[in-house]
């Protein structure tokens, strides 16, 4: 099939960037997104222009590299997946793709599609461990039992990949849903309870620093989310919070 | 040259407590004054980078991703072996170590895949209290599962994620460092060669990605944990940005490379669709334990299929080929990773494929949906003649089993598995093969380490499912932190290395005139272009399968693509900006070097072993044949300009405790 391509292009983080039109022929149904970009960037590159860039890695839905804007939805139309994910079966003969990155203050442009997401490591550097050493002489793994309905919920939070969809859907630009997604992985864990109190205040302050902005309950970022990471994350983070900052000293 | 493996004296068992005791320590005030650079950030190099920056020692670590917490590990599937003997099942750290010997089809040192089995139960722990959320069962205590075969259930896991939740984990104790001071990360940032200052590995090269920035770093030892080097292949399972540079340029500053040539071919991937395909894709070996592999018997049915004239489904059972069952009744579709690889790639090759492509086998899973229905069904105390309602019971177990594989599967490939078979065939995987190390984890080069799938040590020509990851945080938690303080022991009045020296001048030169070099070259085609080619080359004739005429035949057509690529490659952009096509001619650049060393390996290694299959060593069934009495020792190969003609320094195998055995699986 035949597509008109619509995409970002920006030199670098202070240059101004714009929206350039490019056409593109023989992309096959069964091509994921980022190899129908890939076969662009070939036919860029033989015309002697520069090739768009974007992030990505696993292309397995996994590392949570690529991001991209795709007709106004972070990942594109699908639910429950990435970018790499998505493959050209979801697009007809001759439509018209709008490709942006992730727009949001506290996610710079790098270059074209790429952004700069080092916030989320700082949030995490801020708080989002559990404070033990390395050492061969930790308990054994089985003394302390966990509830299964607490380790399954507690997985479900740890599958985020920090790809940071969640903040380009969110209208305010909200990293709630990742932040609260690993207060709630701890909090749902005995492992987490020592420092639990001091882990959701400063991740919260980190990621107020960082310039996101707050949640006002839209779900936008739940719909996008391609791991399915549930809203609930951000009501047990505002009970932690609550908790955290009326017993604090 | 001679290699010294200092594998520590005493019994087997007694190796690493004692020479965990005898080693030499660096008191807390001097670590301060210690600095150590650890390239990589996946399983072995978090795990590393905070380990050390725990003990105190300065550490910079380095990736080329956006951030440490996306290095490949994260997309490892299955699970992570530990021998706790949670289940009772008679598991013990010496079964796991034989089973891991014997996995490797004894090509691996003895000691260190020990040592392995011995640490292996302290990763579950120190996982477990750092918060890794591993499967429980209902009564709060860890689930295992079964495994590639093993007689045991070792095998810890967190759904189908389990290497993502272990790398959030590593990342974590990472991150706790980093906001301690202790680590400072430098991500998008690629090492571009290691810096040797009077014999011993002093700092890097590192090129910042973001702005093109060719930095220095120095330190009084450097840890390589930058992965394998599957991608040589072009198409794996591996990320688009695994690369072997950080361990290629070691080697050509006189680091030892050994066994290139054993690299894992994973049975269970989603087959090529197309030329413009960028990667494969991995289903978890665990749809093995349900799923039957076949092709049809007879020719014309396989071609009707590929020419979309008949669907699996309209084939009888006696018209299918259950290859597997046929060929190994005693492990039938459960065979190791190796043996289930070249079965497949022998049918394909014989016309019976499936798939437009005709590389392709079908993964069924219709007789488990059937058998888990009926067994369902008498549970519940319904009707068992039922078809449909068997059916429909059968593929809830299924979904419960296997829903998110399965769901992936269609995803990529627009095909319900439910109803029709999967279509698979095998991938690249894993290598084995890496830089040389000795029991310490250090180079044949002083203060210049490798960890993880970077280095060669623990899985011999065969790695075991759910070793990897075992492997990667044995070395960084619990190896290395140990190992290398012995050697930083004798660098306490050294103070901090200059990075104004001759050797920093020198390398960084190189580097730069490496750079400008692709950057100014006027070819006309892409990097792509090559590295396809080039992973062609690979696939075909040093993969599943290895012959002495492809051997040499790709050695001589690899050195030909290579000066093609010199002089051919177009680089569009400058060096100084963000440039993901210069960072990949920087890559390929140096996998041409290492295909040709493969192939050089593949070549004088004239045995089968694991996953090396020469095809002039094989039984008169078509069995991969071992020759134990030429072909017992490590292959460890020094550089050379033209890899072909690299020098072979054999390190002798050893086998003290294990008695060497046939793998037979029939």
């Amino acid at each position: 099939m035949k597509l008109n391509l619509k995409i970002w292009r920006q030199k670098g983080p202070n240059a101004s960037g714009k929206m350039v039109d490019y056409q593109i022929d023989e992309v096959s149904p069964d091509m994921s997104f980022l190899e129908m970009l890939d076969v662009l960037n070939e036919q860029l590159i033989s015309k002697g222009d520069e090739p768009v860039v974007f992030d990505h890695d696993c292309r397995e839905g996994i590392c949570g590299a690529c991001s991209l804007h795709i007709n106004g939805e972070p990942h594109g139309p699908g639910r429950g997946i990435t970018t790499c994910q998505l493959h050209m079966r979801s697009f007809k003969d001759g439509d018209t793709i709008y490709i942006e990155p992730f727009r949001a203050k506290a996610f710079p442009v790098v270059k074209d599609l790429m952004v700069d997401r080092s916030a989320f490591d700082r949030i995490i550097q801020s708080g989002g461990y559990v404070s033990v050493n390395t050492s061969g002489n930790t308990i054994d793994a089985n003394a302390t039992p966990v509830r299964k309905e607490n380790a399954d919920a507690a997985f479900d939070a740890a599958t985020c990949i920090g790809c940071g969809a969640c903040v380009a859907s969110c209208k305010n630009a909200s990293a709630m849903l990742f932040v609260s997604a690993k207060v709630s992985q701890f909090s749902l864990l005995p492992q987490g309870q020592p420092e639990a109190k001091e882990r959701v205040m400063n991740m919260v302050s980190q990621m107020d620093e960082e310039g996101f902005g707050n949640c006002t309950n839209t779900g936008a970022c739940e719909v996008e989310c391609p791991k399915g990471i549930s809203l609930e994350n951000i009501a047990r983070m505002n009970r932690e919070y609550l908790k955290a900052s009326l017993t604090s000293k | 040259m001679k290699l010294d493996s200092k594998i520590p004296e005493g019994p087997l068992k007694d190796k690493w407590t004692y020479h965990k005791n005898n080693v030499n320590l660096v008191s807390p005030a001097n670590k301060r004054q210690i600095d150590v650079i650890v390239v990589g950030t996946g399983l072995a190099g978090a795990s590393a980078a905070a380990s050390l920056a725990e003990m105190g020692y300065n550490v910079s670590a380095f990736c080329f991703q956006d951030s440490p917490r996306r290095a490949h590990s994260i997309a490892a599937q299955g699970g992570i072996n530990a021998a706790k003997n949670y289940q009772n099942d008679g598991d013990s750290t010496y079964r796991l170590f034989y089973d891991t010997i014997k996995g490797g089809d004894y090509r691996a040192r003895e000691a260190n895949v020990y040592r392995l089995a011995e640490v292996s139960a302290n990763i579950i722990d120190q996982c477990v209290a750092q918060g890794v959320p591993f499967a429980r069962e209902y009564g709060g205590l860890l689930d295992n599962r079964s495994f590639g075969g093993v007689q045991v259930s070792r095998t810890f896991y967190a759904k189908g994620q389990t290497g993502q939740q272990l790398l959030l984990g590593a990342y974590s104790a990472l991150s706790r460092q980093i906001a301690k001071g202790k680590v400072k990360m430098y991500n998008r940032h690629e090492m571009m060669d290691v810096v040797i200052v009077d014999g011993k590995a002093r700092g890097i090269i590192a090129r910042n990605l973001v702005t093109g920035e060719v930095e220095r770093h120095s330190a009084h030892a450097v840890v390589l944990a930058s992965g394998g080097y599957g991608n040589v292949f072009f198409l794996s399972t591996n990320a688009m940005g695994s690369n072997v540079s950080a361990a290629w340029k070691a080697h050509k500053r006189g680091a030892l490379m050994a066994n290139p040539c054993f690299t894992q071919i994973h049975p269970t991937c989603i087959p090529v669709s197309g030329d413009y395909q960028s990667k494969l894709t991995l289903m978890s070996e665990s749809l093995r334990n349900d799923g039957r592999i076949w092709v049809p018997k007879k020719k014309e049915d396989a071609e009707a299929i590929r020419a979309g004239k008949l669907k699996p489904t309209q084939l009888a059972e006696e018209e299918r080929d259950y290859y597997l069952e046929r060929r190994y009744p005693a492990f039938g579709n459960l065979v190791p990773r190796d043996v289930a690889s070249r079965a497949a790639k022998e049918r394909c090759d014989a016309g019976f494929g499936v798939n437009k492509t005709g590389q392709a086998v079908y993964l069924d899973f219709a007789s488990a949906i059937e058998r888990y229905g009926k067994e369902q069904a008498h549970m519940k105390g319904l009707n068992e003649n039922d078809k449909e309602l068997v059916i429909k019971l059968g593929k809830e177990v299924v979904a419960s089993k296997y829903g998110n594989l399965f769901q992936m599967y269609e995803k990529i490939t627009d095909d319900n598995p439910y109803e029709t078979p999967m279509m698979i065939y095998p991938a690249v995987h894993y290598t084995m093969g890496g830089l040389w190390v000795d029991y310490n984890l250090m180079t044949n080069v002083p203060g210049l380490y490798a960890a993880g799938e970077a280095n060669f040590s623990d899985h011999g020509a065969n790695r075991l499912g759910a070793s990897a990851l075992m492997q990667g945080l044995a070395d960084g938690y619990f190896v290395l932190p140990y190992t290398i303080g012995d050697y930083l022991s004798g660098d306490i009045r050294t103070g901090k290395i200059p990075t104004d020296s001759k050797e920093f001048d020198q390398a960084e030169k190189e580097v730069q005139d490496r750079i400008k070099k692709l950057v100014g070259n006027k070819g006309t085609k892409s990097v792509d272009h090559f590295h396809k080619q080039l992973g062609l080359i690979m696939w075909n004739k040093c993969g599943m399968a290895r012959n002495e005429k492809g051997l040499k035949e790709a050695i001589s057509e690899i050195a030909a693509l290579r000066e093609e690529f010199w002089k051919e490659v177009k680089v569009p952009g400058s060096a100084n900006e963000m440039n993901p096509e210069l960072e990949k001619a920087c890559r390929v650049a140096d996998f041409f070097e290492l295909g040709e060393l493969m192939c050089k390996d593949a070549l004088e290694r004239k045995e089968s072993c694991g996953g090396h299959f020469r095809e002039e060593s094989k039984t008169e069934e078509g069995e991969a044949m071992r020759d134990d009495e030429n072909f017992t020792f490590v292959s460890a190969w020094a550089y050379n300009e033209k890899p072909s003609e690299s020098e072979l320094v054999k390190e002798e195998l050893k086998f003290e405790n294990v008695e060497l055995k046939t793998r037979s699986y029939k």
